[in-house]
């Protein structure tokens, strides 16, 4: 057997899928289905009322931890009016998306987007819903709807008193034209909605009762395990899989370009089989990169000359010719591993019916359809995707798809059989779609007062867009690579920034809040700039945020909270930064001391503006744990040694315990006006905000990660 | 065959008496809320009891097992929600949940060994991963369940806008 599961086709196909051309698809013919198999009537597309007054709520995107799906059914329950001890939620169906011209909209994860990009029409679809269950009330009474008015699932009628509730008159509803132009309510009147709702999964994941992906269990299913190449992009020269062919419980061996898979009747047979094998492999021209050589491939682009220009505001080598003081310095970031407890995986079944059933863990439904299709050969409509919950997915889970390749070109060599693959950690860890290595040196001019009137950024970083969405690549600029700098609130008059593209063979992606190690360059440089102008770090930035700027805000917010400036206990020292992104604006004070080189982060006070805020508490958990998601930066870090990934588990890929775990405070503050993310504005200002206060502790500036490449013992 | 006690059941394996714990639990016996995160007994997903203890079963042989008791998750809450899982739902520790189960069974073998938790003791049993960053809660409601103190939630809320929280 001969399959292709060749990392490059991965890479390609990953592209074609990716979000933005998800929207291409057109389904010629596709009749617009009533919903199969409902037991319950559609009032909208989004909500199922069970004569007994259930309420079931679709949701679209996929739930990760970090709460949306509860977000997102308290919009739609909220403008509905129902009792929310009736809700529960139910994910659309990729399938029956497709077949119904993509009516329940994206189903892409990512981008903290999920409630700022959908809560329109979530909002409208329950409104739209209450007005058509009032319509059908007062059909019934033979009274104007005007009469009548919904609350907590009741319809009562005024003049008579008389009440019914919403499951008895939801067939008749169903029947109803969806109004347009819904009035919505406003924010302040919210009733469920704007409240910390208890997250609906919870019961479940206390008991360890949901599905996750690898947990799919099917009659006569059998177990995959994959190799792949251990340098990127290289090929399968040749197979001996003489030991493994004898192993116990093992099903057969399939062969692709870029990898081979054990086929076996359990997950750890078919994974000591795949240890069995000896696998030739052609390395390419990719074996002799190195940790050294993408240095050295960074410097070369930050020398380089005529670079793609993303900003270009005033004159800045003039400006920097005449400064009373220049400040520079160069910073650097390793490439990192999403790391999600779930290993990727996925499940795939050709039916004797020439359909294939697909079980996945995904950040997008619609790209796992895509991705298992083209995979397959088949049409979209014949193929569905059943959404696992994710064990994680931080932007692993999103694009790229690879593992739902492979798991349908390996289900394709046993027909009528489901077959579950599972990556091991080791080849989870050394084949992701890592957050991008990078480097930058940023140049700033002070004036005699102190006051910043130049800056020069030049950015060395790899391309996640070119990789993964090309079309989203502007004259030579990849967004999520200048991000912070192209886009900086500071009113420096003359600032630029210059973008050197350099792409190694190690394949990038989206890592939550991509773009983030920009915010450690910017506001440690920042901070440094302060220092060298003679000026408090909280001051210097408010002299460059114009007021009413929502940056200003929040991060005046955080340091009153914070009581920037107060005494602290001895020891411990402050560190700000701030940043907006992903929708929303944060800012944040860390509070640390250093001992013996060792740094303790003992409180972080994180204040967001993200215009409104669905569910404090989640909204809480997401600052928590980004704070802690990104204080593994310190300890985490790939290296690349003859092509290929050196870590291979959390033994030497350290990701934060218990008691690294500071007292995070958050404070929210929701201005209105505009919707904006949780899920990754709380990771922008982790590092530097731990840094700056390592450098008022010690005096010594951290300007790459991991830690082990620094020395912070006191100066 | 491997004789088994799972959750209180016999039960009889044909497996490799080296085959890990973990994946006799998953793949043979269809317990699936146990779960698999590094197969090193690095990060706590497939800790489970074996004679109240709490083990990883990612490195624990089937063949080791004659004689002694395992309770998963399963078994955990046979007889509704035990009141470290009531905490956990109380205090909304998960997020993806992946990692919970250990969690859960890891702080449920510490409550049986020390009643009353210091952080320092939850520092040492808790080893379990979780990428998510849902550590401060585990602790909350560590201490909730053994009754011990929880630091109230000094997180302030501001709400210019007249929203309320």
């Amino acid at each position: 057997m001969n399959i292709a599961i060749d990392r490059r086709e991965f890479l390609k196909a990953g592209a074609a899928v990716g979000g933005g051309l998800a929207l291409e698809f057109s389904i010629a013919g596709a009749a617009l289905a009533q919903a199969q198999g409902a037991t319950a009537p559609e009032v909208t597309h989004w909500i199922l009322i069970y004569p007994d007054d259930r309420v079931v709520i679709r949701i679209a995107r996929s739930e990760m931890g970090q709460g949306s799906l509860t977000g997102l059914a308290q919009l739609v329950a909220e403008e509905l009016d129902c009792d929310w001890a009736n809700v529960s939620t139910e994910f659309v169906s990729p399938n029956e998306h497709i077949k119904r011209k993509r009516i329940w909209g994206s189903m892409s994860t990512g981008g903290s987007a999920g409630v700022r990009t959908s809560q329109e029409y979530l909002r409208k679809s329950g409104a739209s819903a209450r007005t058509m269950l009032v319509s059908a009330a007062a059909t019934q009474w033979e009274v104007p709807s005007a009469e009548c008015s919904a609350s907590a699932g009741v319809i009562t009628h005024g003049p008579s008193g008389r009440k019914v509730t919403y499951g008895k008159v939801a067939a008749a509803a169903n029947k109803l034209e969806t109004p347009k132009d819904v009035p919505l309510r406003d924010p302040k009147d919210w009733k469920i909605a704007g409240k910390s709702m208890k997250r609906l999964e919870m019961p479940d994941k206390v008991a360890g009762k949901p599905i996750y992906g690898v947990d799919v269990q099917l009659p006569n299913m059998l177990h995959a395990s994959i190799v792949q190449s251990p340098v990127f992009l290289g090929k399968v020269k040749g197979v001996d899989s003489k030991a493994a062919d004898k192993m116990r419980g093992v099903k057969g061996i399939v062969k692709g370009d870029g990898g081979v898979a054990v086929v076996a009747d359990n997950c750890w047979r078919s994974n000591q089989a795949a240890k069995a094998l000896k696998i030739d492999w052609d390395e390419g021209s990719n074996g002799a990169v190195s940790s050294d050589t993408i240095t050295a491939l960074f410097k070369e682009g930050l020398d380089a000359k005529d670079l793609p220009t993303a900003r270009k505001t005033g004159d800045v080598p003039a400006a920097l010719a005449t400064a009373a003081k220049v400040v520079e310095a160069e910073y650097a970031s390793p490439y990192l591993s999403h790391a999600t407890m779930e290993p990727m995986t996925s499940t795939a079944w050709f039916k004797q019916d020439g359909t294939l059933d697909v079980w996945t863990s995904t950040q997008n439904g619609e790209a796992s359809i895509a991705a298992a299709a083209e995979a397959a050969g088949l049409p979209l409509e014949q193929v569905e995707v059943h959404k696992a919950m994710l064990g994680g997915g931080f932007g692993r889970r999103g694009a790229p798809q690879d593992y739902v390749k492979q798991s349908v070109a390996i289900a394709k060599q046993f027909p009528g059989r489901p077959v579950k693959l599972i990556w091991s950690r080791e080849e989870d860890m050394q084949h992701g779609f890592y957050r991008p290595a990078s480097r930058a040196r940023m140049k700033a001019g002070l004036d005699a007062q102190g006051n910043m009137v130049a800056m020069h950024t030049v950015i060395a970083c790899p391309s996640i867009l070119a990789l993964l969405r090309p079309e989203g690549i502007d004259k030579g600029i990849d967004s999520t690579a200048v991000r912070t700098f192209n886009d900086s609130p500071y009113t420096t008059p003359n600032q630029l920034v210059e973008y050197a593209m350099r792409n190694p063979h190690v394949p990038v992606g989206f890592w939550r809040a991509p773009g983030l190690q920009n915010s450690f360059y910017r506001e440690s440089f920042i901070d440094e700039v302060a220092h060298a102008a003679g000026k408090d770090p909280l001051e210097f930035r408010l002299a460059m945020l114009k007021p009413g700027d929502k940056n200003r805000l929040v991060l005046e917010a955080a340091a009153r909270v914070a009581g920037w400036g107060s005494p602290l206990p001895a020891g411990v020292y402050r560190g700000l930064a701030q940043s907006d992104g992903f929708g929303s604006y944060t800012a944040m004070v860390a509070e640390v001391s250093v001992n013996e080189g060792r740094i303790n982060v003992h409180r972080v006070v994180f204040a967001i503006d993200s215009g409104y805020v669905v569910n404090p508490d989640a909204c809480r958990a997401q600052a928590e744990g980004n704070v802690i998601f990104c204080l593994g930066q310190f300890y985490e870090g790939h290296t690349l040694k003859d092509g290929r990934i050196q870590e291979s588990n959390f033994h030497d890929f350290r990701i934060p315990h218990i008691q690294e775990m500071p007292r995070v405070e958050t404070v929210l503050v929701p201005t209105g006006g505009f919707w904006g993310g949780h899920g990754e504005p709380g990771a922008l200002n982790v590092v530097p905000a731990v840094c700056n206060a390592v450098f008022a502790a010690t005096g010594k500036r951290i300007r790459s990660l991991p830690l082990k490449d620094n020395d912070v013992r006191n100066a | 065959m491997i004789k088994l006690n799972v959750n209180g059941r016999a039960q009889n394996v044909d497996v490799e008496p080296e085959m890990p714990l973990l994946w006799v639990l998953r793949d043979e016996l269809k317990l699936a809320g146990t779960k698999y995160g590094c197969g090193i007994a690095q990060c706590g997903a497939c800790t489970v009891h074996v004679d109240g203890q709490a083990v990883r079963s990612c490195v624990t042989p089937v063949g080791s097992l004659a004689g002694k008791k395992v309770v998963t998750i399963e078994g955990l809450g046979a007889r509704g929600l035990t009141r470290v899982q009531q905490a956990w739902l109380e205090h909304e520790v998960p997020q993806c949940g992946y990692c919970q189960v250990g969690m859960i069974m890891a702080a449920t073998a510490l409550l049986e060994k020390k009643s009353k938790p210091t952080d320092a003791d939850i520092d040492a049993a808790m080893t379990n991963l979780c990428r998510c960053g849902t550590y401060a809660r585990v602790r909350k409601a560590i201490h909730a369940a053994a009754g011990t103190q929880v630091a109230a939630s000094p997180e302030p809320v501001l709400l210019p806008n007249g929203q309320k929280a």
